[in-house]
């Protein structure tokens, strides 16, 4: 197995976890670490998937970076309102609580 | 000319998104009027020239396609740039009055705003699939932001759960894009459409991105987050999500629909959406009708009208060309007239909640006989929400009838008429609200007369928007050719 | 039930996913941009392909991710407008990690600014730099120093967007120039992406750390009751 094939099949397996992950889990932190974990496996697949032959393709890569970029300012968003979510209501997850 | 317009429109909405995030609420506002002024002309600017002289390729950086990114400046995504003006800034315009600018946190609005309208100019334009991911982030992370504004924990929930549909769409269109730049190396939407005829694309590729951007766009079943999104945010910001940011989501898929459909396409999937898309129209109207809050309403119509958009997969599948364009012209047509028409009636329900001081559909008693006008604008919208003659949702139903029959594809006939039927059930009951009698005294505040203007205008907009139809159609249809010289 | 059909999801699409990404791989793209990206190179004004393709080739994309990133910044700040709430118990006093800040943080500086520089020829630039520079400002931060700029004032906000704004004066004066949004002078590429790179370093730090203070603290079991009686 090369090497490449071995990004594309961890990625696969990341997207397949984190999506399961995401839909399974009700806690706020726990859906936001497998989001993580899908978006991970999707870079790996960007990444994985644009080099066939080994030789490393630069376009791929800054898009990842971007891409990582994205994820963490959405992250970064999504902590802030689930801490204060939590701060105002005392809950983790999005069942009951004030408003519903 | 063109050489100055494509920059102005991409550069006032983010430098006025700098400008507005170091001031506050009141110097903000008078920027953003400024701001407007200038994104409207540019836009008219921009539809003006596209139609005079055809669409063309604009070249980021001087970098062209496949290695920079490149815009495609045509007929379709000019009249959204310039509908994106027209909403937007009626939405902004009834903000500057309806915020309160005493809370500090309001002042977030503006940039807020700014960065949204880039977003969603950034869509339309984009030539290149990676870049339209980044601008639909824009927007998703903007309109979050604007639901969220204020931190109280009812929109905090509603954002949350917004914002996790949001980023798990996004993934799974990045996905998709993903297995595109491996099986074609390239990411340029113009170059792939030329490729995919020798180079037929993976199924999944496409099945990927409806799946993702159906949870963005809110298609049936997918449509959880929208109505407590929608319905809890202020009114101008309900206002533009419900016309703008979910026809961002659909506009992509779209795109990718008829530039890949007829590869990686198959009727299972054309069928599937379209099926999904019946459901949300009977289903949201229904919804809609069993509200008891008035917004609740209107953003439940929404789950309704943006099922129609779905019936785009199967009127565009395996039919004859000229059924295909009309399908795509009678979509288009209600994109246009929705966006219009909810816009307005979201700002209208605004008015009216504001007016009555009480959110219920119940509360409206009396309406009719002191605030006539805002309940005006509302009725107006909704004569083309429910399609009559002569309003722009009634042309666009028209053409997507005749796409129905001339498809052979009888069965969404039955969808069309259903769901005109089921919207008249749901704003008579607002109606039938507001037209009874509870005494000869005005208990109402009396909002504004420039809050009331606006959705009036928005709506006399998505009346008249049935009389000059073949415009818009026209422009769409227009050929792209080259960059700017 | 949820449980099933949700598994069954997962695996099917994992599979799906797998067969597919294994045929992509085994076929040859028919657009290869590394040749394009090579024969671009001496004029991107960089020595490193991926910094070329993310601040020059296709920079349209990095603005609109610091557009993202400034977003994400000023949704959170929206939140702490409402009501401040950071907790001083957060800040430890621990002697030790005075101590040990005393010799990270200067170390961490030097880092940031060495993988700013690198980036021009070499893995680093202002993502990896900035991160760092965000991660000293949150050590910092939770060593008690109290960094009075995080203030929900005109200087959290000017440091938020000074990035942003400079790239997007630079892709403005392009089209001043008559040539295109977000083009540079060959002469000045270089030049420009520095001082594009130092910029966002510093906002994208900022950014970073920005958020970290606006997050509600922990709150314990005690603050319910009294949380309660508030409301």
């Amino acid at each position: 197995m090369t090497p490449v094939q071995l990004y594309v099949l961890a990625g696969v397996l990341l997207c397949g976890l984190g999506f399961a992950g995401f839909l399974l889990t009700s806690h706020l932190l726990r859906k936001l670490m497998a989001f993580n974990i899908m978006g991970s496996g999707t870079f790996l697949l960007l990444v994985g998937l644009a080099q066939p032959n080994n030789t490393p393709d630069p376009v791929p890569q800054a898009l990842v970076l971007t891409g990582i970029v994205v994820a963490l300012a959405a992250t970064a968003l999504a902590l802030v309102l689930m801490r204060r979510w939590y701060h105002l209501s005392g809950r983790t997850d999005l069942q009951g609580g004030p408003g519903d | 000319m063109l050489a100055l317009l494509i920059p102005g429109l991409l550069f006032t909405p983010l430098a006025l998104a700098v400008l507005c995030l170091l001031v506050n609420f009141r110097i903000g506002r008078l920027f953003s009027w400024v701001g407007i002024i200038v994104q409207v002309l540019v836009a008219l600017g921009l539809w003006a020239t596209v139609a005079d002289q055809g669409g063309l390729y604009y070249d980021l950086g001087g970098w062209a396609a496949p290695l920079g990114i490149e815009l495609r400046v045509d007929g379709l995504a000019v009249t959204f740039v310039l509908l994106t003006a027209v909403v937007a800034s009626a939405a902004a315009l009834h903000a500057g009055a309806y915020l309160d600018p005493r809370k500090g946190y309001q002042s977030y609005f503006w940039p807020l705003l700014w960065f949204l309208w880039a977003g969603l100019n950034g869509v339309w334009l984009a030539g290149d699939l990676f870049n339209l991911y980044v601008g639909l982030e824009l927007i998703s992370l903007a309109a979050v932001g604007l639901v969220a504004l204020g931190g109280e924990a009812p929109a905090l929930r509603a954002a949350l759960r917004y914002l996790y549909a949001a980023l798990l769409g996004s993934l799974g269109y990045l996905l998709a894009v993903a297995l595109v730049y491996g099986s074609y190396g390239t990411l340029s939407l113009s170059g792939i459409a030329e490729l995919a005829a020798d180079h037929p694309p993976a199924p999944l590729i496409l099945v990927l991105a409806a799946l993702g951007l159906a949870l963005k766009t809110a298609l049936f079943p997918l449509h959880f987050w929208l109505p407590a999104a929608h319905g809890i945010a202020k009114s101008p910001v309900s206002a533009l999500l419900s016309a703008l940011v979910v026809k961002a989501s659909f506009y992509i898929m779209a795109r990718l629909w008829l530039e890949m459909g007829e590869q990686a396409g198959s009727i299972w999937l054309a069928q599937g959406l379209g099926a999904l898309g019946a459901a949300g129209v009977v289903v949201g109207s229904w919804q809609a009708f069993r509200q008891s809050r008035l917004k609740m309403v209107v953003a439940y119509s929404s789950v309704a009208q943006i099922g129609y958009l779905f019936l785009l997969f199967p009127l565009s599948w395996g039919v004859a060309t000229t059924t295909a364009e009309l399908a795509q012209q009678g979509i288009t047509l209600h994109l246009i007239s929705h966006a219009l028409a909810k816009a307005a009636m979201f700002l209208a329900a605004g008015n009216l909640i504001l007016a009555v001081g009480n959110p219920q559909v119940s509360a409206l008693a009396g309406v009719s006989r002191f605030l006539p006008f805002s309940l005006f604008s509302f009725g107006l919208a909704a004569v083309s929400l429910m399609g009559l003659p002569p309003s722009g949702g009634f042309v666009a139903k028209w053409l997507l009838l005749q796409a129905s029959l001339a498809a052979g594809q009888w069965w969404w006939i039955g969808v069309l008429l259903l769901g005109s039927l089921l919207s008249a059930l749901y704003v008579f009951r607002i109606f039938r609200a507001s037209f009874l009698e509870t005494g000869s005294d005005d208990p109402f505040y009396h909002p504004p007369r420039s809050l009331e203007v606006i959705p009036m205008a928005l709506a006399v907009m998505a009346i008249g928007l049935g009389f000059v139809a073949n415009l818009p159609l026209t422009v769409m249809a227009l050929p792209v050719g080259g960059g700017v010289p | 039930m949820k449980l099933l059909l949700v598994l069954i999801a997962a695996v099917v699409l994992t599979v799906v996913l797998g067969q597919t990404a294994w045929q992509i791989l085994a076929q040859p793209t028919p657009v290869d941009l590394r040749e394009l990206v090579a024969e671009a190179m001496p004029d991107s004004g960089v020595a490193h392909p991926i910094t070329a393709v993310l601040l020059n080739f296709r920079s349209y994309d990095t603005l609109l991710e610091i557009g993202v990133l400034v977003v994400a910044g000023m949704a959170g700040l929206s939140m702490r407008a409402v009501a401040p709430l950071e907790a001083p118990a957060m800040r430890t006093s621990d002697t030790l990690l005075q101590a040990l800040l005393r010799w990270f943080v200067p170390f961490l500086l030097v880092l940031s600014a060495y993988l700013l520089w690198a980036g021009s020829d070499r893995s680093g630039g202002a993502f990896q730099a900035g991160a760092v520079l965000g991660a000293t400002g949150v050590l910092l931060r939770l060593g008690g120093v109290p960094l009075d700029f995080l203030r929900p004032g005109l200087m959290l906000r000017l440091g938020l967007v000074l990035g942003f704004a400079v790239f997007l004066l630079v892709a403005v004066m392009g089209a001043i120039r008559g040539d295109m949004f977000l083009a540079y002078p060959q002469e000045w590429a270089g030049l420009l992406i520095v001082v594009i790179e130092a910029a966002l370093t510093l906002s994208i730090a900022m950014v970073l750390v920005g958020l970290f203070a606006v997050a509600p603290a922990q709150a314990t079991e005690r603050d319910w009751p009294s949380r309660e009686g508030k409301r």
